[in-house]
This record gives C-alpha cells, sequence and structure tokens, in this order.
C-alpha cells in the first residue's frame, strides 16, 4: 500500500501556503481599483447626466457639463493614433522582419528603450520646442498630438513586435521558400496572425494617451475655451487637464464636480480597455495554430 | 567509384567546392557533385552530417539565416545561384518540404493557393485546377476535397506533411528539395507519396534527403553519402546498395551497422 510520506504531507501544506499568500497579494492588488471606482461612483455619481456630458462649463468652470473637454480628449487621442500608430507599425516591421542584427539596429533598440523611459513632462518640453515652436503649429491640437505620438511611440513599436514575433518562423520559411518577398510573407502570413495582438497594444495605448496631461499641457490643451475645436490647429479643452484645472486652480468648484470629471475620464478608459480584453478574448477563440 | 555511368540527363545542379560555415562550426565541407535532370538524387547520413545545410545553400536559404556561410560554386541550370540578381524567382523554381509539417494559418485551399497567387496566377478556374492537381499528387485530395475552406494548420500531422508537399508542388517547380518529409507520415501515406515521387521525377528532379536508408534504395536513381560534413560517397543507388562501395563507413551505415 503507498502512503504519503511525511515529506510529502509537508510539501503539500506549504504548496497551500504560498498559494494563498500570492492569491492575498493579488487582492491587495485588486484594492486600490476597487477604491478608487468606490470614491469615483460614491462621490461623482450622482452628477452625471446627459447634459453634464453634452453641455459646456459655466460660471468660471464651477458649474456646467465638460462637453469641450471631451471631444478635445477624442481629438487629441484621435490624431494622436493617427500619427504614431503608421510610425509605429512601420518600425515594429522593420525591426521584426527586416533588421539585421548590427549596430544600427541595435542603436535603435537602444533609443526605444530611452525613449519609453523618458518621463512625460520632458516629452512635454520637447513638444513645445520642437512641434509648436520649431515647426511653428503653435498650441494647437497637432502639436500636442504629436507629442503624445511621440510619447507612446515606443509602446506601439513593443506591442506591435511581439505580436509579430509570435507568428511561428517556420511560416516565414516556408513562405520564403516558395519565393515569396519578405513584403509578400509580412502581407500574406505575418500580419493577418498578428493584426489581433496589434489593434489590443494600439487599445490600450489609446487609453493611456487620454489620461496624459503633462505632455498636452504647454502644447495645445487650453485652460477653459468653451469652444469646440474647429481644425487641428484649434487649442481645444481635455478631460485630464481640465480634471486638474477645476481641482487645483479655480476656486469655488463644487466637490462632486472634478469627481464627475475623474469619473467619466475612467469609464472612457476601462471602456476601452475592456473592448481590448473583450477583442482578445475573441480572437484567442479563433486561434489557428 | 564503381558506379556504371548510364545514358546521363543534363545536369540541373552542379556543386563544387560546397562549404558551409555556421561560425567557427563548419557543417559541410568541399562538397562537389551534379544533381541531374529527372532524376531522384538521395541524400543519406545520419544527423548533423550536413544535409540540410546542403539543401538551405541550393535554394539561397543562407540569406535568412544569420551567420550561415557558403563558399563554393552552385550553379543552377548553369547559372551560378549567388549570380541571381533575382533570387525570389530562383527559389520559386525550387520546392522545398521541411521534416515538420508547416501548414499555414489559413484555408487548405489558400495553402496551395497561395504560391500560383504570388506567381501572378489569377482566374478561379486555373486556381482550383492547381489546387485540385497538386493535393491530387500529395495523396490528400480525397481526405480534404469537402473541406478545402478548414484551416491547413489545424489538420493532423501527416495532413500537413502532405499539404505541404502539395505547396511546395504549386509552386510548379523544376526542383523538389524533400528534407525527411516522411518523418511525420505514416508508412502507408508515406508509400503513396513514394509513388508519386516516381511519377514526378519525368517532369522534375528530386533532392531527397533522409534518415530512412532503404527509402533512398527504393527510389533514388543514385545516392549520396554525408557523414559529418563530408560527402563519403556517391554512386548509383543499386551499387551503393550491394557492397560495390569503395568505403568501409558507408558500407557500415547502409547495412544498418552504425547511424
Amino acid at each position: 500500500m503507498f502512503e504519503a510520506s511525511d515529506l510529502n504531507n509537508r510539501n503539500r501544506k506549504v504548496e497551500r501556503l504560498w498559494g494563498l499568500l500570492f492569491l492575498m497579494m493579488t487582492i491587495l492588488l485588486i484594492l486600490p481599483v476597487l477604491a478608487i471606482l468606490g470614491v469615483l461612483i460614491h462621490e461623482g455619481g450622482p452628477i452625471l447626466s446627459m447634459d453634464f456630458l453634452f453641455t459646456e462649463p459655466k460660471d468660471g468652470m464651477t458649474a456646467g457639463g465638460i462637453f469641450p473637454a471631451l471631444v478635445g480628449t477624442v481629438w487629441l487621442v484621435t490624431v494622436a493614433l493617427l500619427a504614431s500608430v503608421p510610425v509605429g507599425v512601420a518600425a515594429a516591421l522593420y525591426l521584426s522582419e527586416y533588421a539585421p542584427d548590427n549596430w544600427l539596429t541595435r542603436v535603435i533598440n537602444l533609443a526605444i528603450i530611452n525613449l519609453a523611459g523618458v518621463p512625460s513632462i520632458v516629452h512635454a518640453l520637447f513638444g513645445v520646442g520642437a512641434f509648436v515652436l520649431f515647426f511653428k503649429f503653435g498650441t494647437s491640437i497637432l502639436a500636442a498630438s504629436l507629442t503624445l505620438a511621440v510619447m507612446t511611440l515606443p509602446v506601439v513599436i513593443v506591442a506591435t513586435r511581439e505580436s509579430l514575433q509570435a507568428v511561428p518562423q517556420a511560416f516565414r520559411e516556408a513562405c520564403w521558400n516558395m519565393g515569396a518577398t519578405r513584403w509578400q510573407t509580412i502581407r500574406h502570413v505575418v500580419l493577418p496572425n498578428s493584426v489581433s495582438g496589434i489593434l489590443t497594444g494600439v487599445i490600450l495605448e489609446v487609453s493611456r494617451t487620454a489620461g496624459e496631461t503633462a505632455p498636452i499641457m504647454f502644447t495645445g490643451a487650453a485652460f477653459f475655451l468653451p469652444f469646440l475645436p474647429q481644425s487641428v490647429f484649434d487649442q481645444t479643452m481635455a478631460m485630464s487637464l481640465h480634471l486638474f484645472v477645476i481641482s487645483t486652480q479655480v476656486p469655488g468648484v463644487p466637490e462632486a464636480l472634478p469627481y464627475g470629471v475623474a469619473l467619466v475620464l475612467i469609464c472612457m478608459v476601462l471602456a476601452m480597455n475592456a473592448i481590448s480584453i473583450a477583442f482578445r478574448t475573441y480572437l484567442r477563440g479563433k486561434k489557428k495554430w | 567509384m564503381v558506379a556504371t555511368e548510364k545514358a546521363t540527363n543534363p545536369t540541373k545542379v552542379e556543386v563544387k567546392d560546397l562549404t558551409i560555415r555556421y561560425g567557427p562550426k563548419v557543417a559541410l565541407e568541399g562538397v562537389s557533385l551534379d544533381i541531374r535532370e529527372n532524376e531522384i538524387f538521395g541524400i543519406i547520413g545520419p544527423a548533423n552530417s550536413g544535409k540540410t545545410s546542403f539543401l538551405r545553400a541550393l535554394n539561397r536559404m543562407d540569406l535568412f539565416t544569420p551567420g550561415m556561410q557558403v563558399d563554393g560554386t552552385i550553379r543552377f541550370d548553369g547559372r551560378d545561384v549567388r549570380k541571381w540578381r533575382n533570387v525570389f524567382s530562383l527559389r520559386q523554381r525550387i520546392g522545398v518540404v521541411f521534416p515538420l509539417p508547416v501548414g499555414l494559418p489559413m484555408t487548405i485551399y489558400d495553402n496551395v493557393a497561395l504560391a500560383p497567387r504570388l506567381a501572378g496566377v489569377k482566374g478561379k478556374a486555373a486556381l482550383d485546377e492547381i489546387v485540385e492537381r497538386c493535393l491530387q499528387r500529395a495523396a490528400l485530395w480525397d481526405e480534404v476535397k469537402d473541406r478545402l475552406d478548414s484551416l491547413g494548420s489545424l489538420l493532423s500531422g501527416g495532413q500537413q506533411q502532405r499539404l505541404t508537399i502539395a505547396r511546395a508542388l504549386s509552386q510548379d517547380p523544376d526542383v523538389l528539395l524533400l528534407d525527411e518529409f516522411s518523418i511525420a507520415v505514416d508508412p502507408v501515406t508515406t508509400m503513396r507519396i513514394e509513388d508519386v515521387l516516381k511519377v514526378l521525377k519525368d517532369e522534375i528532379t528530386i533532392v531527397l534527403v533522409t534518415n530512412l536508408v532503404q527509402q533512398a534504395r527504393r527510389l533514388a536513381d543514385r545516392t549520396a553519402f554525408f557523414l559529418m560534413g563530408e560527402m563519403v560517397e556517391l554512386a548509383d543507388t543499386e551499387a551503393l546498395f550491394t557492397r560495390q562501395t569503395t568505403d568501409e563507413r558507408t558500407q557500415a551505415y547502409v547495412e544498418g551497422r552504425f547511424g
């Protein structure tokens, strides 16, 4: 008859202990998320209404809605994506599919890592110098979005490169052996099988861009501007900056207002994340190999 | 060499002083041989003897393999493969089948239609015809003809390997390189594919790398024996297998005394 030894039993107990420890740590991690959401919903929930979303701020931003800021954030994120996605995906394609292992590639990789490590306020100052002044875009959506794009580029590149690398090398070789060029291989085999991962990365990127404050503060986001932007050369309000402004710069703001703005901002971000997760789950179910 | 010279076909691939290195490691050294049109050229030898490297050099896969260095000359139809300006057109004329099956993650139909499409074949009728012919030849048609729209990468291993063979044929190659194609295929199917190869050699040249000594004996017109990066011997297959070999090692290998 086989019996578990003392050592077996002790290992089993230790095993359960570790599992419990890790579970506790994980719960610790979700606590702040729940707390933030709880406070925001409790404090800011009552103020939410269609009027709040779709009217302009009034009375020195102490009343009214957030419509210009909401629209402004959509503008900023959209233009930033239009700039960063094509460049980022192209760069990732080069690095993953074309780049030989030489000093240039290593320098590029180093640059990407360093770009990712630059603080956002430094990006802001770069944006002022490069886009606002040097390219003479002025403080505008274009300048702010390009600053955001530069900032998010490393993440787009890394996410895209990882999705590309997830496509097995054997698929590429099979394709090359048929006489396909690198581009034909990318077009027919690599991209169709990595586009889901790329999109997921991009959507996550959107949610990050939406919340950034520092990079847009000096480059295109306005303190108070109760009009909707007409073109990329206009300034605009933005959710993140608006939240900062009414929380710290304007006296007499009712307490619920910043909470309401924060709640809308976080809901935008969470909605994007949810879409991204749903999308990924859907595509995982359709896994092709 | 004892090999009796038959009425020989013209040379298809001429290899001279071929040496292949990966960094400091020599995979193949000083190999010279001719592959003739419409023959099945067998290459036998244990693992790590440079067989696969040899195939990779033939269709210039060294370009895609970091660190792989090829010296010597390989002439394909009399032209040095390293002087082909358009390496893609060279590869189109050389079909390759790997030891491990690679079903591309697209439909069975698209797997086989991809190469013709890349080569500019248009029109559904033309593509349908190629797909059916190639799948027939790879002994896969009967099993998949009702589900050409399902994913090629989800077929069983043996079916994927036949799909790979069908794909290699779909590019209408002059030369077919088979690298231990039967590893993932059951014996019955292997025999069916071997029958196909015997027919195919009327149209194309086949280089058959195999671990199965008896497979080389069944199929190959001439067989080369590679051992640890060296070509020990090249002879008519029958000669190689009937003790007319000049080298002790060849005899030991074909008789199964090592390897």
